[in-house]
């Protein structure tokens, strides 16, 4: 026997089986996403200080990432509309757009990771605080440093070129011990590590802020590659399966982009939160 | 009863069964997606890690009993395997704790709920609504590699430096992100795998039970275990999402330095100076996540047993349960509130009075519909004509079992007394009657139940019989005497077994309890009876064995005289299930059914029956 | 969902109309955090109004919710009410705490001062 179903709707649910569970798996996101978000909430209550997210993130291009992903769902559902209106050739051109839109958020996405991985903030044994860059020896712009590191790799110094507006702040602040505001733009001056109470670049251990800056957007890339790798699949099979079974591919393709407007839905929430509260 | 295999299942279905038949010993038993494959594959599994998670246990008792002296004989294996941390064949205070939280992990997380769940529920469920299989066959053998891996990467953690994780099954932070060791580290990464398999599995069983009923199996036909069963997975999907996003968290904390749950002022364990790390997070943010799923998981450690006691009774009272209608709806309302009393696990974390009453308020009516079930199963057995065979007495004993760790409960679910009993041996004693003489004889029922449908012989009466009153005697001797160590105020979780308490002189308890040493001589007698339970459980194991080969074999598909569809398959059930879509005309427990002509009549009964 | 052609050419149109409205909620929505309400609270909530409707219009129309069958809208809302209650229910345990316990919180800008008295 069979499994039914598969394809043809159960009358009393009309639903196919793939549908339900394709929803169902989308309530268990709904909660995974929802624990993350409520823990947001409750670590930015409880907070004594939390930066200000528009001197931090890039919002121009958070805001570019954002109508990627609202193009990518747009194409997604012309892609199975097109499969319902047997148009395997517009099928093939909207899927192709909807996973390059993708991998277009994947590449921002990771630029904009590894710009904050190179991005520091300072604490001195004598009182200062800077956000900025610096160089190590002969390493300009690198990655990951702190104080530890500093210490292990024996380094005596390092050079800070400061960032006009401290990261974090509002740029008003000027009277309020930002002590970037005592200085010009981009000066770079010379810290001895012995002075150096704490270095940190923008990664999860710098605050609870970036903790959760990167695991909600790490975990929203996460299925965004997952995504893909479905869609990619599902676009090079595409030949063969719409000519046997048409009506269970197109029934795939509804199922996959069910996930992909979610994957949507999330990032709807996460970037005003994230970039603009 | 209906024959279900015919002359033209090889005519019509040749071709179909051929591609099973050349399907080689790998497709058929090791990557099969047929779902009794499945099931018995997570029994089996299941089974193994409920001993393994025993014997750590074992060891455990042994050191409480006879503090710092050498295990005998396994101290030895113990040194040669784990090294230093078992050095000169005595459990050091971390492999105590150790023992202690993957005991804990093991129980529930690889043992019961993969044996409760995934192991009776993948096999018995598509029987019972008569469905071919599952919805999703695939996704139902990748849950089980999940399921198998993550339980891997559990027992390997035992032999990694610093070895497996020691801050309990609850793995609060800051403790278990500042024992600097990396078991805590494979403990989330394992959780994060067994997380994905039960939510894979959720997904196919609610998908299964909406879409896959056969013909005329309306809801209100269905076999109450299904719906536990339905229940437990909608749990399971909606309440473990919250774990993974905190043990995604933690492990932050642990990998990449992150605060998520450690706060601003922390201490490094060397003392003195600040801990290294940002600050800014909430211990009391892990424990929400957590006991969000925590409190759920309790009643998925509890509901699909309810329901194989349900079947197990209705069978052999030959009558139907009781209350069918309050059976459901309560089970409804159980799986529904189970969402909202979390924080009664939270009582003395410093939460204000208001939600305090609203937490203890919503654990109380919880035990309403608890109560109604366990009420209707008792009802049930009124009037019937009860044959007291094994899978019949495990059954029978589950009910005053789970009564008595129910009712212990209640204590706990009131703020004010639970000041006195959070975190003591009561508490470890409420929760293990549930779930020991609870669930556990509950799925000893399910095992000698189903045992013949699997395997198509009988287990052995007399051993059965022989294993059931030694594990009563001795679940009761294990547990009975924790609920006075609680109330004498020993705390679980300590190593010494309570020597620290001699130290103090001046006890008044108010109630005449016993002094401390009375308190802790009890830990030979709950020793020595554990050890005894564990004896009792071999006249088990050498049945489960032997019977695959030399049980008695059945006379005919339905050995129990079963009204219910799993029973009107042939033995075992081919690929497939059923050739065609049985029918469902009646109810699923028309047992003695006034003016019939048959002590019974199955759900696919014809109608004129 | 209907099968006809026909209708899925209706259907199409009204997703090219619905991409464009969240394009333009998406500007709304950086514009309107510009914008200085007073209250920071006010920000917040015109962010989420803004972010609720564009995903109200995912939900409903991508992703087909509007035409869809009682069982799905029973699971989301059940999922929905848990949703809300670990959050309100978490919010509420670290907000209600005991009369006269400690807890020491800074406000804002006695940490900012504190700050500045470091530095100087």
């Amino acid at each position: 026997m069979d499994i039914p179903y598969t394809s043809t709707p159960r009358e009393d649910t009309g639903l196919y089986n793939a549908k339900l569970g394709i929803w169902l798996f989308l309530a268990s996101e709904v909660m995974l996403f929802g624990a993350l978000f409520s823990s947001y909430i409750l670590l930015r209550v409880g907070s004594d200080w939390w930066p200000e997210p528009q001197s931090i993130l890039n919002i121009p291009i958070g805001t570019f990432n954002t109508a990627v992903l609202i193009v990518s769902s747009v194409t997604v559902v012309m892609a199975w509309a097109s499969l319902k209106m047997n148009r395997l050739n517009k099928f093939m051109m909207f899927q192709g757009i909807t996973i390059l839109c993708a991998l277009t958020f994947l590449g921002i996405k990771s630029f904009e990771y590894q710009e904050k991985w190179k991005h520091y903030e300072v604490w001195t044994v004598d009182g200062q605080n800077y956000t900025g860059h610096i160089e190590v020896g002969d390493k300009h712009n690198p990655y990951f440093y702190n104080h530890n590191k500093l210490a292990a790799e024996g380094v005596e110094e390092i050079t800070f070129t400061i960032d006009p507006v401290k990261a974090g702040s509002l740029a008003g602040e000027e009277d309020i011990g930002v002590a970037n505001a005592d200085h010009h733009d981009h000066e770079s001056i010379v810290i001895k590590t012995s002075n150096i109470k704490r270095l940190s670049a923008f990664v999860p251990a710098h605050s609870t802020y970036f903790a959760l800056y990167f695991t909600l957007t790490g975990l929203h890339g996460l299925h965004v590659l997952g995504g893909v790798v479905v869609m990619v699949y599902l676009w090079l099979t595409a030949g063969t399966w719409f000519k046997t079974k048409p009506e269970q591919f197109t029934n795939r393709i509804e199922v996959s982009g069910l996930f992909w407007h979610f994957v949507d839905l999330v990032w709807i929430f996460l970037f005003p939160v994230l970039y603009l509260m | 009863m209906q024959a279900t295999t015919s002359a033209h299942t090889h005519g019509a279905h040749a071709e179909h069964h051929d591609e099973h038949h050349d399907q080689g010993f790998l497709r058929t038993y090791v990557f099969s997606t047929d779902h009794k494959v499945i099931g018995i594959q997570y029994g089996v599994t299941a089974l193994a890690f409920l001993f393994f998670g025993f014997c750590l246990v074992g060891l455990m008792r042994w050191q409480l009993a006879y503090p710092a002296q050498p295990v005998p004989v396994l101290g030895k294996v113990l040194e040669s395997l784990l090294g230093d941390v078992a050095a000169g064949g005595v459990i050091s205070s971390g492999l105590y704790n150790s023992f202690g939280a993957m005991h804990g992990t093991i129980m529930v997380f690889l043992a019961i709920v993969p044996l409760a769940f995934a192991a009776f529920g993948n096999y018995v469920v598509p029987l019972q609504i008569g469905a071919p299989d599952m919805t999703f066959p695939r996704i139902n053998m990748f849950s089980y590699q999940c399921y198998f891996v993550g339980g891997v990467i559990m027992v390997a953690s035992f032999f990694i430096p610093g070895g497996a994780a020691q801050a309990g099954w609850t793995s609060y932070s800051p403790l278990a992100t500042t024992i600097p060791t990396d078991g805590q580290t494979y403990w989330l990464l394992g959780m994060v795998l067994l997380i994905t398999s039960s939510l894979l599995g959720s997904v196919n069983f609610i998908a299964t039970i909406i879409q896959l009923r056969a013909p005329g199996m309306t809801w209100m036909r269905l076999p109450w275990f299904v719906w536990t069963q339905f229940v437990t997975a909608f749990i399971l999907l909606l309440a473990f999402p919250p774990l993974e996003a905190a043990g995604i968290m933690q492990l932050a904390d642990k990998v990449l330095g992150s605060s998520f749950f450690l706060p601003t002022g922390l201490m490094s364990s060397g003392g003195g100076d600040l801990a290294d790390v940002s600050g800014g997070g909430s211990p009391l943010l892990w424990q929400h996540l957590f006991w969000f799923l925590g409190h759920p998981e309790v009643y998925v450690l509890i509901l699909p047993a309810m329901g194989i006691v349900a079947e197990v009774i209705a069978n052999n009272t030959r009558k139907p349960l009781w209350g069918y209608r309050s059976l459901v709806y309560s089970v409804l309302a159980v799986g529904f509130i189970s969402f909202i009393v979390w924080a009664h696990h939270m009582y003395l974390t410093g939460m204000g009075t208001k939600i305090s009453t609203f937490f203890q308020t919503t654990t109380m009516i919880i035990s309403i519909p608890s109560v109604i079930i366990l009420t209707c199963l008792f009802i049930s057995l009124w009037g019937g004509s009860i044959r007291f065979n094994t899978p019949m007495l495990f059954a029978l004993a589950f009910l005053p079992m789970f009564g008595i760790g129910g009712l212990t409960g209640l204590p706990l679910g009131f703020n004010f007394s639970d000041l006195l009993l959070h975190d003591t041996y009561y508490v470890i004693a409420h929760f293990h009657y549930v779930v020991a003489p609870g669930t556990i004889f509950a799925l000893f029922a399910g095992v000698y139940f189903w045992y013949p449908k699997v395997t198509g012989r009988m287990m052995n009466e007399t051993l059965g019989k022989i294993h059931f009153w030694l594990s009563i005697i001795f679940m009761n001797l294990t547990f009975m005497p924790m609920f006075k160590q609680g109330i004498a105020g020993m705390n679980r979780r300590m190593y010494d077994g309570g020597a620290t308490y001699l130290g103090v002189t001046d006890i008044s308890s108010g109630m005449d309890i016993g002094t401390p040493q009375a308190m802790i001589d009890l830990n030979v007698n709950i020793s020595h009876a554990a050890w005894a339970l564990g004896l009792a459980q071999l006249p088990f194991i050498f049945n489960f064995f032997w019977s695959i080969g030399f049980g008695k074999k059945v006379e005919n598909d339905n050995p129990w005289q079963a009204t219910t569809l799993d029973w009107q398959t042939p033995t075992p059930p081919p690929h497939g299930n059923f050739v065609t879509p049985p029918i469902v005309t009646r109810g699923p427990y028309e047992y003695s059914v006034p003016g019939a002509k048959a002590d019974f009549i199955p759900q696919n009964a014809p109608e004129s029956v | 969902m209907s099968d006809d052609a026909h209708d899925i050419q209706k259907h199409v149109r009204s997703y090219m109309i619905i991409g464009a409205i969240l394009l333009a909620g998406t500007v709304l929505t950086v514009l309107a955090a510009q914008i200085d309400f007073g209250h920071h609270w006010i920000n917040v909530a015109v962010g989420l109004l803004i972010a609720t409707v564009k995903a109200s219009l995912v939900a409903l129309f991508f992703m087909h919710l509007i035409s869809e069958k009682t069982a799905i809208y029973m699971f989301l809302s059940v999922t929905v009410f848990f949703f809300t209650g670990l959050c309100v229910l978490t919010l509420w345990a670290s907000h209600d705490l005991p009369k006269d316990s400690v807890h020491i919180r800074l406000p804002k800008t006695e940490a900012v001062e504190k700050t500045a008295e470091h530095h100087h």
